[in-house]
């Protein structure tokens, strides 16, 4: 790459920030360049955020209408999936699904809580909210 | 940080482990940029692992795991390391206050998700991120992010729950810096044996996951991507771009920043052949880029059916153009 190719596009992943790169000047020799953005690395990038959000999305109707608990939400929403919750929660996958079900969630413990709490860095009292706003 | 020590220079890097690794070596008294440390700890790579489930996808990696690149540099610069992990977060949080007080330098693994100066498109759980603190200030630690153009602030308590994230590749707090770094080194002999081992890395493993077939088999499942499958496919290809693009990967899944260690490497030794070899794989690197690109073209429009074949072939023509590099690589580092 030269120092000229070094993309520019301004990418919005970027968060106004410039990452460094390396690259040969017009005599073939290397130093490092800043760019603000790759296209093609931007849209890959928000491909990958734009899926989370749309599973975020229909967990969020499906909780809504009563049909899931909200942990499957606030998993897409932290940017997890189920083998990541259950390896940060300790739990098995299965039994993070069974307690996806709108009805096993509000007899979860404070205990099994806490420790979904702490995967999504939230307040364990939040948790606890939603289980009264489901019964 | 007391008065006598020498300042901290923070220095932007294209990649977190060489960044951190040129730093501490720097500020101990062995000047090192940023690609020498990623070459002489032989870090250039390419694996396909279909078992390490990333969200689903299969882990695509242009680099030796986390924590290859400290361990290897150090050993082979003599320099001690020193490696603490805490199984207590309280514990860990006060051995890195006396460390800076003490005015030292640390090392940090932590997850990108918790740090909240990340932008936050780029922030997703991966563990392995590495940093330097090099001081701290009331409630906040002066960070040296080296992916980032200046050095940064971060909260304790911020800090403090990306150092201990659970997951895959676990921090569990680690902290590590480096003492009695050896200022004299036979350059000659360092070059020769890193610029070995990566040939051996990428050209020689009998794994079909590792290196050059790695990357044909990369190829192969390329090939054999069902055009039905639109939406799969797309989220396949991008996941590759993003695995070779994103988080400090210096563009092209680390091959430009290879490139420029050949590069300063055949100056320090006076050898045009080495010269030579970065200015192939500088080549090989816009390849790399052109194959990112053919993958989101593909992913890119919806309603036509993308054809995957020249993208495989380009791949093939990658894996090919590596080979016949290392093969030379090889035979240079035994002259």
């Amino acid at each position: 790459m030269k120092l000229d190719d070094v993309p520019q596009d301004h990418s919005s992943t970027y968060g106004g920030h410039c990452k460094l790169v390396y690259a040969v000047d017009a005599s073939g020799h290397y130093q490092g360049a800043q760019s603000d953005g790759w296209e093609p690395e931007a849209f890959a990038t928000q491909m990958a955020v734009a899926e989370l959000q749309e599973q975020e999305a229909e967990a969020l109707a499906a909780w809504q209408r009563g049909e899931l608990s909200p942990l499957k939400c606030l998993m897409y929403r932290y940017r997890l999936d189920e083998p990541a919750l259950a390896q940060i929660t300790g739990l098995w996958q299965w039994r993070i699904r069974r307690h996806f079900r709108p009805n096993i969630y509000p007899k979860l413990s404070a205990a099994i809580l806490a420790r979904y709490a702490e995967a999504f860095g939230l307040p364990v009292e939040q948790l606890i909210t939603y289980q009264k706003d489901l019964a | 940080m007391s008065s006598f020590q020498q300042p901290f220079q923070h220095q932007q890097s294209a990649h977190c482990e060489s960044g951190v690794m040129a730093s501490l070596l720097t500020h101990a008294g062995l000047p090192m940029s940023e690609p020498m440390a990623f070459g002489l700890a032989s870090s250039l790579a390419f694996a396909y692992l279909p078992i390490v489930k990333l969200s689903g996808m299969p882990l695509v990696a242009y680099r030796m795991p986390p924590k290859y690149l400290i361990k290897t540099l150090s050993k082979r610069l003599g320099a001690k390391l020193h490696a603490r992990t805490f199984s207590n977060p309280e514990q860990g949080r006060r051995e890195l206050d006396a460390a800076l007080d003490s005015g030292r330098l640390a090392g940090l693994q932590s997850s990108v998700f918790w740090l909240p100066y990340f932008p936050a498109e780029m922030r997703f759980h991966f563990n392995a991120h590495n940093l330097l603190a090099y001081g701290r200030e009331g409630n906040e630690y002066l960070i040296s992010d080296p992916v980032f153009e200046q050095p940064v602030r971060c909260a304790v308590e911020d800090l403090q729950k990306a150092r201990f994230a659970k997951g895959a590749l676990a921090a569990k707090g680690l902290m590590y810096w480096l003492d009695d770094v050896p200022l004299e080194q036979d350059w000659s002999k360092l070059i020769r044996q890193s610029v070995l081992s990566t040939t051996r890395i990428l050209d020689g493993m009998p794994l079909p996951w590792i290196g050059v077939r790695g990357i044909q088999h990369l190829a192969k499942q390329i090939d054999k991507l069902d055009p039905a499958q639109s939406k799969y496919n797309r989220l396949y290809l991008t996941h590759i771009v993003r695995m070779q693009e994103e988080i400090g990967t210096g563009g092209a899944g680390f091959r430009f920043m290879y490139a420029s260690f050949l590069q300063e490497a055949g100056e320090k030794l006076g050898d045009s052949s080495l010269q030579e070899a970065s200015a192939q794989l500088t080549a090989i690197g816009d390849n790399w880029r052109q194959f990112a690109s053919a993958c989101v073209r593909a992913s890119r429009n919806k309603g036509e059916t993308p054809n995957f074949a020249p993208i495989a072939e380009s791949l093939r023509g990658i894996a090919l153009q590596e080979r016949g590099l290392m093969k030379e690589l090889a035979a240079w580092s035994k002259r």
